[in-house]
């Protein structure tokens, strides 16, 4: 959504990422979604008086894992304590990274070419989960709420971006590409219906040209893609419209109501948010070995960036393309390359494969790879060769495309045939033909169609369609 | 009455005897359950006698003994545990109304390694509450008396614990130094206590006042026994993130060689003005006792104690804010009713801690909060660095240090209560080594003012704990030659 | 620095602690609270410019733990702690202003 002339958005994206480990971050019980309330814990995550905190040797190796696959410098860092009051904080104090975090300034490589900095990837412990009851379930008229604490210190990668994000297009794409990430590497289920990716937005707008950053609203519940697009424009416009207005922005937290469609002011504390930051005294510095962290930045897979410039790269079009940055996202780019390989036309390939293949379905690279090639050589048209790649989907993936091909009898049409059914058709529209022979070309939608329909699909589009110019021209 | 006059065992001749069947753990028992029925009432070292347990666990011990199987290091020693350690399913109070009646579903790890020793825990001792005072008149049940002289403070926090090992309700006991809370107990009951180096003894399952500084060590009548007690509770525990990675070391080994060719140095700073002269005399003897067996006495310089007692009144409040906070009502202990849960907090809060905790947590969120970390919390931090440096210096030229553990002898109970300052000046010996996370030990030598005990400190760097015994053990037997049978 | 503490000041940091003070408290944790301070001013004039804190007293890094699970506790003991349970959770009365 396009904000109104001469105004531009800024906007930060902070994303919680729980880490796929058997267990907490600093104690060892099982790190488990769905369980029954208060089944996972023990004196540490319940901090019950005398416990300590030990750190996870894997939460630890998955968070530089994100950090590597964002490009960040990996450090010696520490721990810190986050100082405030909630029911689901079992110590009242949140043990954190602050201001010597494990992951720092970092990047992400966007689809669209666009680069959004990483401030930083910190580690933390997550909170317990509060249900309010009563009234109508919200916070604002509960009763009373329930605490369960078998989240309580289950292993966060907090990512902190730059203000870089321009559009809510664009922080669509930032999260999207950053759940890929996390997914391959295996750090991170990343699912945010589920909770395992959690997307707070830090929203500011200004005048275009203004060097200066506007106040920004910290906006939560974010539960999806869409619901941050929608928050997004949605917060944009409100702070344009206060400031058009003659208004200023307070510095808050707002909550997205996406049932309504906007954002709400949180309470105001007085006090705001002094967390008393102090270095954790219960926990001792992190200084991964140099072997250590070569060992991560080696083993990351291919990363979606990457796939997309080889498979662009390969087949010959750009990065930026949307069958290519579809491609990767569904992880279907090993199949086309591989299918290339095999000797099939890259660009048809490509688009067969993130248009044509059934999503429940799947076919051999092989039989796809014959499929694409006969479409490329003109013995199949497009849509004869969508429905051989349909029959074979069907049949399990595997087949001989030219069987199942002469088996539904589909031949191209060789021209002579075709330039028959054209002329037949062209007779019997003389008003029709008179209308194109006059300029009008929108009328050969139509003849084509007529052509599909008498030759019963076997023709292909783009030759009748010059066919026809060639009649035209002719006169 | 003292422990020596009632004829008490020591740890190790009890762990001996236990072991060869010449005495039952229950008899052994028995005869200190039999004390504390005696003067327990005017004492009150224990928030909780643990009359049945204790019994089962001698009985335990015995049946071991006579089935042939090892009955362990401690087999049939009477151990008291300061209450802020976690006992499974046994109250542990902190003695404080905000975990009253709160049964802890785990063992601290120190007590999991005294009972695989055959130890017999005998009670959990009074405190200051949450071990935040120097004479156990912060406690919310009231103080601890000095076994030697009942009008007096038996100092704190680990006051309880140090009275029953001074009035022979147990042969040993645990406490937990954050300042010097079991030395300065120590010193002014007339016992031997040691606060190992930082990391010596896993903190697991020790109720948290400030963590960088807490350290759990043993009280003793001698200091075999003290060296024994750390060599069952002492070495790495994987549940503790702070704790050193090796074994506890040997320290009896050490005991008999004396002190021939040791540098000790006396510390200036811990000489002077702020000391009673009765206390600073018996310090002198010490180390010219000291020096007739071989020991290179010397006066050293560290300047940075000065700033000790500010630094440590910055710093332990600071992490103290941060390790109260838990305390909300919320899971566990008190709970005052209120419609939202701030209300609830601040209510519970309130009434569930005691002024000294509240002061602490007061001063230590505003040495947190913003604006004033760098000035408060940061600079102290530095001087922890200067305090370090001080005695890195020193060590080049002594082996180890001595002062007072005490400015004073025992105090009258309520002389120093009305203002807090008074009493954090009680610490002023003591929170060096905190502060740095070195290991000192407390060992009574005579008495000063009223006939009450005197304890002197020996302050050595980190994982001296052999050498410091070894110093310990020589003045120990100097107070012999020159006390015993003379009244304090 | 070295301003005197206000009793402003103490009764903002007992919101932070989440302690309620009575009145009288509160002047007598002001006067208590300044003395102390004033106490430690000799560490606040210090200039210690290039001296780096020490937050452990000890050199340890890099203390780590197997991703093993390990059994935790019991729920019913858990829940045998609270003050006040319902349905297998940890009944609290209702958040309103509390940070979220």
């Amino acid at each position: 959504m396009a904000l109104p002339e001469g105004w531009e958005l800024v906007c930060g994206l902070e994303v919680h990422c729980e880490l796929r480990t058997a267990t907490k971050l600093f104690c060892s019980c099982a790190n488990e979604f769905g369980s029954e309330p208060n089944t996972n814990v023990c004196p540490v995550c319940l901090g019950l008086p005398g416990s300590l905190p030990v750190l996870n040797e894997q939460a630890v190796e998955l968070a530089m894992r994100i950090g590597a696959a964002l490009d960040c410098d990996i450090l010696r860092s520490t721990f810190h304590r986050k100082n405030y009051f909630y029911p689901d904080m079992p110590k009242d104090y949140q043990i954190s990274q602050y201001d010597e975090p494990i992951n720092v300034l970092g990047h992400l490589d966007l689809p669209d070419g666009s680069t959004v900095g990483v401030e930083r990837a910190h580690i933390e412990e997550d909170t317990g989960k509060s249900q309010h009851v009563g009234g109508s379930g919200r916070i604002s008229d509960a009763t009373h709420s329930l605490v369960d604490y078998n989240r309580a210190g289950v292993p966060l990668v907090e990512i902190v971006s730059g203000p870089d994000i321009r559009s809510a297009d664009q922080a669509r794409a930032y999260v999207a590409e950053l759940r890929s990430i996390v997914v391959a590497t295996g750090a991170s289920d990343g699912k945010m219906e589920e909770g395992s990716m959690r997307v707070d937005a830090n929203v500011s707008v200004r005048r275009v040209g203004d060097p200066h950053l506007g106040t920004r609203c910290e906006v939560k519940n974010l539960n999806s893609l869409r619901s941050l697009v929608r928050a997004i424009d949605h917060e944009a416009s409100r702070q344009i419209a206060v400031l058009k207005d003659g208004g200023a922005i307070v510095l808050e937290t707002r909550h997205w109501d996406e049932g309504a469609g906007r954002t709400r002011a949180g309470r105001r504390k007085e006090e705001a948010d002094d967390y008393r930051y102090f270095p954790e005294p219960d926990l001792v510095p992190l200084d991964p070995s140099p072997e250590w962290i070569a060992s991560v930045r080696a083993a990351l897979p291919p990363l979606p960036a990457a796939r997309r410039q080889t498979l662009a790269e390969t087949i010959g079009v750009d990065e930026t393309l949307e069958a290519v940055i579809t491609a990767v996202g569904r992880d279907l780019d090993r199949f086309v390359l591989d299918a290339v390989a095999a000797g099939a036309d890259g660009k048809v390939a490509l688009s067969r494969a993130v248009n044509d293949i059934p999503v429940d379905g799947q076919v051999a690279v092989g039989a796809f790879a014959a499929t694409v090639s006969m479409e490329a050589a003109g013995a199949l048209t497009a849509t004869q060769a969508k429905k051989v790649l349909e029959e074979l989907a069907a049949a399990g993936g595997e087949g001989d495309p030219a069987a199942i091909a002469a088996g539904l009898g589909f031949q191209a049409l060789g021209e002579d045939s075709l330039a028959r059914a054209v002329d037949e058709v062209i007779a019997a529209r003389p008003k029709d033909w008179a209308d194109y022979v006059g300029g009008n070309d929108k009328v050969a939608g139509m003849f084509v169609g007529q052509v599909m329909k008498s030759t019963k699909g076997q023709a292909d589009g783009k030759a009748v369609t010059r066919i026809l110019n060639e009649r035209r021209a002719a006169g | 009455m003292s422990a020596a006059a009632s004829g008490a065992r020591t740890a190790s001749e009890v762990a001996a005897a236990v072991a060869t069947g010449q005495v039952s753990a229950a008899a052994v028992l028995e005869e200190h359950l039999a004390r504390i029925d005696a003067t327990e009432a005017e004492i009150h070292a224990f928030n909780h006698v643990m009359v049945d347990e204790a019994r089962a666990t001698a009985q335990a011990v015995d049946e071991a003994v006579a089935s042939g199987s090892d009955p362990g290091r401690l087999a049939g020693v009477t151990v008291a545990l300061k209450d802020n350690m976690c006992t499974r399913g046994t109250p542990t109070t902190c003695s404080s109304r905000i975990l009253v009646g709160w049964r802890p579903p785990y063992d601290a790890t120190v007590v999991t390694r005294l009972a695989a020793a055959g130890a017999v825990v005998i009670g959990k001792t009074n405190l200051d509450e949450f071990a935040m005072g120097s004479s156990t008149e912060n406690s919310a049940f009231g103080p601890s008396r000095n076994p030697h002289d009942p009008s007096k403070v038996p100092g704190g926090s680990s006051g309880g614990s140090a009275a029953a090992v001074a009035a022979g309700y147990a042969a040993v006991a645990l406490g937990s130094d954050t300042g010097g809370s079991i030395r300065q107990p120590a010193a002014l009951c007339g016992v031997v206590g040691v606060k190992p180096t930082y990391g010596g003894v896993s903190r697991y399952g020790l109720i948290a006042f400030a963590s960088s500084l807490d350290q759990i060590g043993p009280f003793a009548l001698t200091v075999e026994d003290a060296a024994l007690i750390l060599e069952v509770i002492g070495g790495h525990d994987p549940a503790d993130s702070t704790s050193i990675d090796q074994p506890a070391p040997d320290l009896r080994g050490g005991l008999g060689r004396g002190v021939d060719g040791v540098r000790v140095g006396l510390v200036r700073e811990l000489m002077g003005p702020g000391i009673a002269p009765d206390v600073a005399q018996r310090v002198t003897e010490a180390a010219e006792a000291l020096e007739k067996e071989g020991a290179r006495i010397e006066e050293v310089s560290l300047p940075s104690f000065t700033y000790g007692l500010s630094a440590y009144y910055l710093i332990a409040p600071a992490e103290c804010s941060s390790n109260m906070a838990r305390y909300d009502g919320v899971r566990y202990g008190l709970r005052a009713e209120a419609p939202g849960i701030t209300e609830m907090y601040k209510a519970t809060r309130a009434e569930g801690f005691g002024p000294e905790v509240k002061r602490r947590i007061m001063l230590g969120t505003y040495a947190l909060s913003a604006g004033y970390y760098d000035a408060y919390y940061g600079k102290a931090l530095k001087v922890r660095t200067l305090i370090l440096s001080d005695f890195e210096r020193a060590y080049a030229d002594v082996d180890v240090l001595m002062s007072p553990t005490s400015p004073t002898v025992a105090f009258d109970l309520g002389a120093k209560t009305a203002d807090p300052m008074t009493m954090y000046l009680n610490d002023v010996c003591t929170i060096p080594s905190n502060l740095a996370g070195h290991p000192a030990i407390s060992v009574p030598f005579g008495g000063g003012e009223g006939g009450l005990p005197v304890g002197v400190q020996l302050l050595g760097p980190a994982l001296s704990e052999p050498l410091l015994f070894q110093v310990a053990a020589a003045v120990e037997r100097a107070a012999t030659a020159v006390f015993e049978g003379r009244p304090l | 620095m070295g301003e005197r503490l206000t009793r402003e000041a103490v009764a903002h940091v007992a919101m932070l602690a989440r302690l309620d003070v009575t009145d009288d408290e509160l002047d007598l944790f002001t006067g208590q609270l300044a003395a102390v301070l004033e106490h430690a001013a000799d560490v606040e004039a210090l200039d210690l410019r290039g001296v780096p804190a020490t937050t452990h007293p000890l050199p340890l890094v890099n203390v780590l733990r197997p991703d093993v699970v390990q059994p935790g506790l019991d729920r019913d003991e858990v829940l045998a702690m609270a003050p006040q349970a319902e349905g297998g959770r940890f009944r609290v009365p209702r958040i309103l202003d509390e940070e979220a």
